[in-house]
């Protein structure tokens, strides 16, 4: 099912993209996820491709700079691995938003860089007591000459293990602002957070920044405005970023327990002949086309620059991040006492899907979003 | 489009998305009724109606704390002012 249809450039796109994460990433992923190391070769074959330049273009048809073909990148690579796609998120996110409102210097000396793979961004605005609290931001960045100093500590940053440079948030004069950090910046330390559930392979950090000291050009937009444009830019790209790699994972689990239900017989039968099964199979084909049709929805109106993208956004990252929950979960049930062994990867799926849920914005906070939205009239803006 | 346009055009997303008439001059982002996600709208709808791009320099709450400063802020990146 195709309503919003896609133009020849983009169809050849997903089919590229598709190719490359069944040839790179499916063979592997298990493996690196027990690991919890994202290979390096793996990202410079990446950025070699174009996918860590999602800054948008208006003329792009095709390619990661077109927000739909953007969304079919980080639908593919979700199929293939959580932590893939969550690269191409937090590199994309801060990327977006670096670009759009970074002054000069950050334009000049960056942009190019990272928009080529030859650098990797992360976005630093958790901190161990501030997550979908904003307003709890506790990191300070104060003006000291031709510096900012930053003291703080910064948490659950995705690939903060590897990146060359942070999007990271402090309160200046008591405002939330934003900052580039250089990864090599005297009094910046990275302590490396494993053993998570989900995501193994994203190489999560915790940041502490010591008497941290940046120059006056790596703020990044007006004092003050780090919050409401800034990290609205990057968690709204990260938003449907995620939201598209929830499709993604929740068709590989479709896709997995399709095959283990036509393979597997039980009682003289495949377990697919088993209306119980087919009860949870109509279930996710169901909640994957949902899913997908609410991500098709948020690119078209990101395509055209509308205002109404930003709630759309919301709206299917809070659904994809569900369904993708619930279509994993059924899948590890239909693989029974199998699905819960690393033999097969629905179970790594089935640990990914649940930090979907939490990640850009808990579900909480997009509730509150998306009810405070339809609690006002309509919205001629829509 | 002339200021009047601009005027009316930005008068009727503003009421229709915060469901209250503003005065020219009345303070926007202390009406009570913006969310987080008002200030991106805003952005995006002055950049799409008015096809201009809103830059880093442009971010000042002088620019967006009113309807009268939005208009003048259309005017600059338009060239009229």
């Amino acid at each position: 099912m195709m309503p919003f249809g896609l133009s020849d450039a983009q169809r050849r796109y997903r089919q590229e993209c598709r190719e490359f994460v069944d040839r790179e990433i499916v063979p592997r992923a298990d493996e690196y996820d027990a690991e919890e190391r994202f290979p390096a070769d793996l990202i410079a074959k990446m950025g070699a491709r174009g996918y860590l330049n999602a800054v948008p273009d208006d003329e792009a048809d095709g390619g990661c700079r077109d927000a739909i073909s953007f969304g079919l990148l980080c639908e593919e690579l979700g199929r293939g691995c959580a932590s893939a796609r969550t690269l191409v998120t937090v590199h994309n996110m801060s990327l977006v938003a670096l670009h759009r409102w970074g002054g000069e210097v950050v334009r000049r000396d960056w942009i190019h860089r990272l928009g080529a793979g030859e650098l990797i961004a992360a976005f630093a605005l958790s901190e161990p007591d501030a997550g979908s609290d904003a307003s709890s931001l506790a990191t300070t960045a104060v003006r000291d000459g031709t510096m900012y100093a930053l003291n703080g500590c910064k948490k659950w940053i995705s690939f903060g293990q590897i990146a060359d440079v942070f999007l990271l948030f402090a309160r200046l004069d008591g405002h939330v602002s934003a900052f580039l950090v250089e990864r090599t910046t005297p009094g910046l330390e990275i302590r490396p957070i494993q053993r998570l559930s989900g995501c193994r392979a994203s190489m999560a950090a915790e940041l502490r920044l010591i008497d941290c000291r940046v120059p006056l050009a790596h703020l990044v937009g007006p004092p003050g405005t780090g919050w409401q444009y800034v990290a609205a830019t990057a968690l709204d790209n990260g938003r449907y970023s995620v939201a598209w790699g929830c499709v993604g994972l929740a068709q590989a689990c479709l896709e997995a327990a399709l095959a283990y239900a036509a393979a597997r017989r039980q009682f003289g039968q495949p377990l697919g002949s088993h209306q119980l099964i087919q009860r949870l199979i109509a279930d996710m084909v169901t909640d994957v086309e949902a899913a997908r049709l609410l991500c098709y929805q948020a690119g078209c109106l990101r395509q055209r620059r509308d205002p109404a993208s930003l709630l759309a956004t919301n709206v299917a990252k809070y659904y994809c991040s569900l369904a993708g929950s619930r279509v994993a979960a059924a899948a590890v049930h239909v693989h029974g006492a199998n699905g819960f062994t690393s033999a097969f990867p629905v179970q790594r799926h089935w640990r990914d899907a649940k930090i979907m849920e939490i990640i850009e914005g808990s579900n909480e906070i997009q509730q509150v979003m998306i009810a405070k939205a339809a609690l006002e009239p309509a919205d001629a803006s829509r | 489009m002339a200021t009047e346009g601009v005027k009316a055009t930005i008068d009727r997303f503003l009421a229709n998305r915060l469901k209250v008439q503003l005065g020219e001059d009345d303070p926007i982002f202390e009406s009570g009724r913006v969310n987080s996600l008002f200030a991106m709208q805003l952005v995006l709808f002055i950049e799409k109606e008015f096809g201009l791009s809103i830059d880093s320099d442009d971010l000042e709450m002088k620019n967006f704390e009113s309807i009268a400063s939005i208009v003048r802020l259309v005017a600059q990146k338009q060239g009229r002012a």
